[in-house]
């Protein structure tokens, strides 16, 4: 009866994720982390950046160009829409590690709040990106 | 850090305040206040880059020799990778279970974060003393 590791052993499980249909708390929850990974790799292409301005004009205007691609806009689109995300989510988080705003209620509504804000402010940096 | 001797409480007050009395709540405490400062250090660093979107090279060279885009690039860099080195940190131990790929992981991924901050301030600084 003890041949096989605890580890190893078969247990009952709770029911998981996938039974469960995702509310919208535990959807902002998920999505902070997601996005939180997709801007540590998009930091690869932010040194880039720096590193090519500090290389020579050749260099730069490959990286800029790169940037200014569509595939290079598709890249920083989505990495300003997470950011902003990431960034108004993680205020949610730091006013909830203050104890407020923690019932369901508020929850739902900080959670409509954060995606209305980070659509809003990626808009605005897109506008004011290209009026520049 | 948890050193008896350079704190002015007392092992009973320290347990009673933060429950296991080692360096969670400090390490806790210390991400906060750090993610806080990198959403403002973000703020104006999007907006630097943005008065830098098709500009001429030249623009953002002139731009680099300035101390208040350097310092802010700088420091926005720093708690830029701290930030995302910790965050990878957390997603790590609650998706890893393997505890040498969980420190290897961790570790790794920490080397890496300081590698690309010390290429973008390095990057910054050589144009800001550059001739």
């Amino acid at each position: 009866m003890t041949d096989t590791p605890a580890a190893k052993r078969q247990r009952p499980l709770s029911p998981h994720l996938q039974v469960y249909r995702l509310p919208l708390p535990a959807l902002t929850s998920i999505a902070h982390r997601i996005t939180g990974v997709g801007l540590t790799v998009g930091t690869l292409l932010l040194v880039w950046w720096l590193a090519a301005a500090a290389a020579g004009p050749e260099a730069y205007a490959t990286a800029s160009g790169f940037i200014a691609s569509p595939i290079g806009l598709v890249l920083m689109f989505g990495w300003t829409a997470a950011l902003w995300y990431h960034l108004l989510n993680g205020l949610r988080h730091l006013i909830w590690d203050g104890a407020r705003m923690l019932t369901l209620g508020q929850s739902y509504y900080s959670a409509k709040l954060v995606i209305g804000g980070a659509i809003l402010a990626t808009l605005v940096t897109w506008v004011a990106a290209f009026a520049a | 850090m948890a050193n008896d001797t350079n704190s002015f409480r007392t092992p009973i007050g320290r347990a009673r305040g933060l429950g296991s009395a080692k360096t969670g709540a400090q390490a806790w405490l210390g991400y906060r206040i750090a993610s806080a400062a990198l959403a403002v250090l973000t703020i104006l660093f999007i907006t630097l880059v943005i008065s830098l979107i098709g500009a001429p090279y030249e623009q953002v060279v002139a731009t680099f020799k300035q101390p208040g885009p350097v310092i802010l690039t700088v420091l926005f860099l720093g708690f830029l990778f701290h930030h995302a080195a910790y965050g990878m940190q957390e997603v790590y131990e609650d998706y890893i279970h393997g505890k040498l790929a969980k420190v290897f992981a961790i570790g790794a991924t920490k080397m890496v974060a300081l590698a690309l901050f010390l290429a973008g301030a390095f990057a910054v600084l050589k144009i800001a003393f550059g001739a």
